[in-house]
C-alpha cells in the first residue's frame, strides 16, 4: 500500500458508502463463504500487515518493531463494487461474523454512481417508504346489524369480474336476442402482475405457476398470474394451466411469435390478454431486459439472439395514436381467440389515464383497464425514472372510478390497480382500500417476490441488482449457478401461504364494514384519512 | 331497528289498523317517526283513481305556492283532503301546517303523450316542488301519483295517529305500508322516513345497508328521473325495485335475484342458470349487504316481502283469504294484533331464497323461491 494514496475527486472512503460491512475479527473463521457469495464483489479477502513497537523493561534493550500479517475481510470502496446491503454474507456466515450496516448519513456514493457517464440503472421499486395507502383507515364499522358479520363464519364472495360487463338493459336484450356477449372471467381480486419469464428466473417462474395452480385446484381460489412481456414457455401454452394465465403483450412484442404459433394447439384459452402500454415504475419508458439476463433459453422464447439487451419502445410503435392503438390492438387480440378472451390495456398512472379510459368506455371489446401507480416495481430501469416519475395510484384510480360513475359504466369496465400495494407489508389493508376507492381488483409484483421468494429489496435502496442478473436470491437471475438457490416448491408454498392469509385478512376488513356478498368496490364512505387535503382529493371522510 | 307493518285488503281499511300493529311492536323502535304509504284508496277517492294526488305537508304560503305552480302547469285540483291539526302536537313533533292530499286533473295537452313521458313529468314536478320546499321550508312533498297518499311525521306512531286522526274515512286504503322508525345513522329528516316511493313503487326496509354508496352512485348514473334524494341508506331499495320492474321489465320475483343473487352452488342446477349468472354480473352493483327485510307495494296493488340471507329474524306474512286481508309484519306480534282470526299454520316466513307476494286479489301468499324457474316479463 502506498503511504500516500492518490486521492481523486471520486475517491471514496468507507464512510461514504451507505452500506458498510461490520466484520468481527474474533468470530471470523476465515471460511471465505461471504466473499464467494457476495453478488457485487463488495468484499474481498484482505491481507493486513501490522506493525507493533515492542519496548522492553529497563533501558538495556532498544525497542523493536514487530511485524505481523493477518487475514480478514475488506470492503471495496470503488462505486462499481459498493455493497448493496443484501446481507447474503451474513446469511452464509457460520458465525455471524459479518453483516452490512446502513449509514443514513453516508450519502456521497449517490454523486458517484454514474461512472463513465452511465446513469445508474437498477431493479426494484421507488426508494421511498411513504405510502398513502397505509394512511387510509376503515371507518364505517357496522354496529347496528343483527347479526354482525363474522369474518370467520360467514360466507364471503371473494370474487371479482374481469371483462366487459354489459349494462343490465343490454344484458337482457342480448339474452333475448341471443347476441354476442363479451367474455367475462370470475377471478380472485388479487392478481399476480406482469413479471416476465426473462426478468424472473425459471425457478421463480415455475414456483409462481405452481402456487397459482395449487390455489386454483386445491384451495378453490381462482387466482390469476400475468406473464409480463417476453412470451410464455411453450409447454405452458399448450397445457391446461394456461387458463390461470393472463398473457401480456408489450411494445417489444417479445415472445408473441411463440404464442401465436401455439394458438391452434392450445387446450384452453388464456384467462385474458393484457396489452402493456406502460408500467408505474417507469412511465413513458419501455421494457428493458439487459444483456446479462438474455441467455439461450430466454433468447429462444423471445425469438432474439442471445446476449443482447432487449429494450422495448415506450409504446406500441406500429400504431399512430393511443386511440388507434387501443382500438386496433384490442380488436385484433380479441379476434385471435375468436372473441372468447377478455383483452385490456395496462397503462402507467398518469394525467392521461382518463383519456385512455374514455376511449375504452366507447369500445365494446375493451375488457378493463389496468393502472399502475408510481410505487410499482420493475426488473430494470433508470434510477431517475423509478425515484421521480409517475403518478400515485390512489388519486388516479379514484379519478378513473368517478369518471366511470359519471358515464354510468362503473360496473362495466373493471379497473385493476397496482403500484405499491403492500410495500410496507400491509397487503390486505392496501388492497381493500384500493377496492373501496374503485378498483375491481388489484395486482402485485414486488410483494410476491418479497413474500414468495424472500427478495431482499427494500425501500431503502437495499439490493436492487435485479437488472444485472446477479440476484443473490436467484429470483431475477438467468444464471443457473445463482437461481439454483431458489427452490420452486418452496416458492409455491409461500405463495399459497400468503394468499390464504391475505384472504383471511381481507375478510377481517370487510366483515366489520358489513360487506360479504359482493366486494366493496367503490364503497368510499367506509374510508377515512387524517389528512385534510388527501381526504378532499379522494372524496373520502376526513377523520382525526 | 325499525318495525315494519303492511296490510293488503280487498276492501279499504283504516290505516289505524297498521298503526296499532306498530304500537304492539313498540319495543323494537324508539318511536322517533312514522311513515305511511296508502294506495288502492277507498272512500271519496274511488272516483279519482286516475288523477295524480299530491301529498305532503304545507304551510299557508307553501300551499298557495303549490296551487300557483300547479296552475302554471295547467293542472286543476279536483278533490282534496286537507288536515290541519287544531290540538297541541305530541312531544317532539313540530307544528307544521296542513297535511294535504290533492288530486289533480292532468292538462289536455298531455293526453297524446306516451305514458312513460307523463310518468316522468309527474316525477319531475314532485322533485321541483320538493326542491323549492327545501329552500323555502314551506313545502314538503312525498308523492305525486295516482291513487297514492303518503304521510310522514316524526314522533311516536300511535300519538301521531291520534294527532293526525289517521282513522279518518278519507284515508281508508286497500294497501298500506307503515313503518315505525328507529332513528339510525342519519339525522332525523322527514324525507329519510320510510316508506319511499317512486312511480307507483313504494317500499320500506329495516336494517342497515352497508352498500349504500356504491348502489346510490350506480342508480344515480342510470339517468332515471327521480333517482335522487337518498336521505336514508335504504332508500335505494325502492329505486332498485323500480329499476327491476319498470326499467328492466322483470317480474317482482326477480327482485331478489338482483339484490341478493344466489351463490354458485345454489345456482348450479338452476334451469335459468345462464340468465341468472348474467343478471348477477350485470347488476352486481345492486347487490345489497346487511340484514335487511324489505316490504313493498307495486302499482297494481301486489305486495311483497323479501330479505337478505343474513337476516336472522325474518318478517312474516299471514292473513285470511275469507275476509280478504293479508299482513306483512316484521314481528309476529304485529300480525297477531292486526289479523288474529287466521289460519296460523299458513303463516309464511320468507327465508333467504324466498319472496312472498300477495296479489291485489288478496287470496293467497305466493311463495317464490330463487330456485324456481324465472318469470321474466311482467
Ligand atoms: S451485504 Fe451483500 S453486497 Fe454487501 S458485502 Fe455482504 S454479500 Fe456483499
Ligand atoms: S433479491 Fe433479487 S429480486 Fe430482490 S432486489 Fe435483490 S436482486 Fe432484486
Amino acid at each position: 500500500m502506498l503511504s500516500e494514496r492518490p486521492i481523486s475527486p471520486s475517491t471514496l472512503s468507507r464512510k461514504d458508502l451507505p452500506w458498510q460491512i461490520k466484520w468481527d475479527i474474533n468470530a471470523c473463521t476465515k471460511c471465505g463463504r461471504c466473499t464467494s457469495v457476495c453478488p457485487v464483489n463488495a468484499i474481498e479477502l484482505g491481507v493486513f500487515r501490522k506493525r507493533e513497537i515492542k519496548t522492553s523493561m529497563g533501558l538495556s534493550a532498544k525497542p523493536v518493531n514487530e511485524f505481523s500479517t493477518y487475514y480478514g475481510i475488506t470492503q471495496r470502496t470503488d462505486p462499481a463494487y459498493a455493497c448493496i446491503g443484501c446481507s447474503m454474507c451474513n446469511m452464509v456466515c457460520p458465525n455471524n461474523a459479518i453483516e452490512p450496516q446502513r449509514q443514513s448519513d453516508s450519502t456521497t456514493l449517490q454523486f458517484q454512481n454514474n461512472r463513465g457517464g452511465q446513469s445508474r440503472t437498477r431493479g426494484g421499486r421507488r426508494n421511498s417508504s411513504e405510502s398513502l395507502l397505509d394512511q387510509l383507515k376503515f371507518i364505517r364499522i357496522s354496529m347496528l346489524t343483527d347479526p354482525a358479520l363474522d369474518a370467520g363464519r360467514h360466507e364471503f364472495e371473494m370474487r371479482t369480474l374481469l371483462g366487459r360487463v354489459l349494462s343490465p338493459e343490454n344484458e337482457i336484450k342480448c339474452f333475448q336476442e341471443n347476441g354476442w356477449k363479451p367474455p367475462v372471467r370470475e377471478i380472485y381480486p388479487l392478481v399476480i402482475g406482469g413479471m416476465s419469464f426473462g426478468a424472473l428466473s425459471p425457478n421463480m417462474w415455475e414456483g409462481l405457476q405452481m402456487g397459482v395452480a395449487y390455489l386454483n385446484e386445491e384451495m378453490n381460489m381462482p387466482v390469476r398470474i400475468c406473464t409480463g412481456e417476453g412470451g410464455c414457455p411453450p409447454r405452458l401454452l399448450r397445457s391446461r394451466f394456461l387458463k390461470y394465465v393472463i398473457l401480456q403483450i408489450a411494445s417489444g412484442y417479445f415472445g408473441w411469435d411463440e404464442i401465436i404459433h401455439a394458438i391452434p394447439e392450445m387446450k384452453e384459452d388464456p384467462c385474458a390478454i393484457e396489452i402493456k402500454y406502460g408500467q408505474g415504475a417507469k412511465p413513458g419508458d419501455g421494457g428493458l431486459l439487459m444483456w446479462y439476463k438474455v441467455n439461450k433459453l430466454i433468447a429462444a422464447i423471445r425469438g432474439v439472439p442471445k446476449g443482447v439487451s432487449l429494450p422495448s419502445p415506450p409504446t406500441h410503435q406500429t400504431q399512430y395514436s393511443i386511440e388507434e392503438s387501443v382500438a386496433k390492438m384490442i380488436q385484433s387480440m380479441s379476434m385471435a381467440w375468436g372473441f372468447r378472451v377478455p383483452v385490456y390495456p395496462k397503462i402507467s398512472a398518469s394525467s392521461t389515464s382518463l383519456a385512455v379510459l374514455n376511449n375504452l368506455v366507447r369500445n365494446p371489446y375493451a375488457a378493463g383497464l389496468a393502472i399502475d401507480g408510481e410505487d410499482g416495481g420493475t426488473g430494470a430501469a433508470y434510477n431517475v425514472s423509478m425515484n421521480h416519475m409517475g403518478h400515485p395510484i390512489a388519486s388516479n384510480l379514484r379519478d378513473c372510478y368517478k369518471a366511470l360513475c359519471v358515464a354510468g359504466a362503473q360496473n362495466e369496465i373493471p379497473l385493476v390497480a397496482g403500484g405499491g400495494i403492500g410495500k410496507n407489508g400491509n397487503l390486505a389493508a392496501n388492497a381493500a382500500a384500493l377496492m373501496m376507492l374503485g378498483a375491481s381488483m388489484v395486482q402485485i409484483g414486488k410483494y410476491v417476490m418479497q413474500a414468495g421468494a424472500g427478495c431482499l429489496g427494500s425501500e431503502k435502496d437495499r439490493c436492487n441488482v435485479c437488472n444485472i442478473g446477479v440476484c443473490p436470491k436467484g429470483i431475477t437471475s438467468q444464471d443457473p449457478r445463482v437461481y439454483r438457490r431458489l427452490d420452486p416448491e418452496k416458492v409455491a408454498e409461500r405463495v399459497v401461504d400468503f394468499y390464504l392469509s391475505f384472504d383471511t385478512e381481507l375478510r377481517k376488513v370487510f366483515a366489520p364494514l358489513g360487506r360479504s356478498t359482493s366486494l366493496p368496490i367503490g364503497m368510499s364512505d367506509g374510508l377515512g384519512i387524517s389528512d385534510k387535503d388527501a381526504a378532499d382529493r379522494l372524496d373520502i371522510k376526513y377523520v382525526i | 331497528m325499525c318495525r315494519l307493518f303492511a296490510l293488503t285488503s280487498r276492501d279499504p281499511v283504516s290505516p289505524m289498523l297498521a298503526i296499532d300493529a306498530l304500537n304492539v311492536m313498540k319495543e323494537g323502535h324508539d318511536g322517533s317517526g312514522v311513515g305511511l304509504y296508502l294506495s288502492g284508496l277507498g272512500g271519496p277517492w274511488e272516483e279519482f283513481k286516475d288523477y295524480p294526488i299530491l301529498s305532503g305537508i304545507f304551510t299557508e304560503p307553501g300551499l298557495a305556492r303549490v296551487f300557483e305552480y300547479m296552475a302554471d302547469k295547467g293542472f286543476r285540483s279536483i278533490y282534496s283532503a286537507m288536515f290541519k291539526p287544531e290540538v297541541e302536537p305530541p312531544v317532539g313533533t313540530p307544528v307544521r301546517g296542513t297535511y294535504a292530499s290533492i288530486a289533480y286533473k292532468i292538462p289536455k295537452e298531455w293526453d297524446d303523450l306516451p305514458k312513460a313521458v307523463v310518468d316522468q313529468r309527474l316525477v319531475q314536478m314532485r322533485l321541483d316542488l320538493r326542491k323549492e320546499g327545501e329552500e323555502s321550508g314551506q313545502i314538503m312533498v312525498f308523492s305525486f301519483w295516482p291513487d297514492t297518499i303518503m304521510i310522514k311525521e316524526v314522533g311516536d306512531p300511535l300519538a301521531i295517529g291520534e294527532y293526525l286522526q289517521l282513522g279518518r274515512e278519507e284515508l281508508y286504503a286497500r294497501h298500506i305500508l307503515a313503518q315505525g322508525r328507529q332513528n339510525t345513522n342519519y339525522a332525523i329528516n322527514l324525507y329519510a322516513c320510510h316508506p319511499f316511493f317512486i312511480e307507483g313503487v313504494g317500499t320500506m326496509t329495516n336494517g342497515e345497508n352497508t352498500a349504500f354508496i356504491p348502489i346510490k352512485e350506480y342508480l344515480q348514473s342510470r339517468g332515471v328521473t327521480g333517482y335522487e334524494g337518498y336521505q336514508s341508506d335504504s332508500e335505494v331499495f325502492t329505486h332498485i325495485a323500480h329499476y327491476t320492474t319498470k326499467k328492466l321489465g322483470l317480474d317482482i320475483s326477480a327482485y331478489k335475484h338482483i339484490i341478493t343473487p344466489m351463490n354458485d352452488d345454489e345456482m348450479a342446477d338452476h334451469q335459468d342458470r345462464e340468465m341468472l349468472l348474467n343478471l348477477k354480473r350485470s347488476c352486481r352493483k345492486l347487490i345489497i349487504d346487511g340484514p335487511n327485510c324489505i316490504i313493498g307495494c307495486l302499482e297494481d296493488g301486489s305486495m311483497f316481502m323479501a330479505q337478505d340471507r343474513k337476516k336472522l329474524r325474518p318478517g312474516v306474512v299471514g292473513g285470511n283469504p275469507e275476509i280478504g286481508m293479508y299482513a306483512f309484519s316484521s314481528e309476529i306480534c304485529g300480525l297477531n294484533a292486526a289479523i288474529p282470526d287466521r289460519d296460523r299454520s299458513k303463516d309464511f316466513q320468507p327465508m333467504h331464497l324466498d319472496t312472498a307476494i300477495v296479489g291485489p286479489d288478496c287470496r293467497e301468499v305466493l311463495q317464490c323461491s330463487q330456485k324456481d324457474p324465472l318469470a321474466l316479463q311482467r
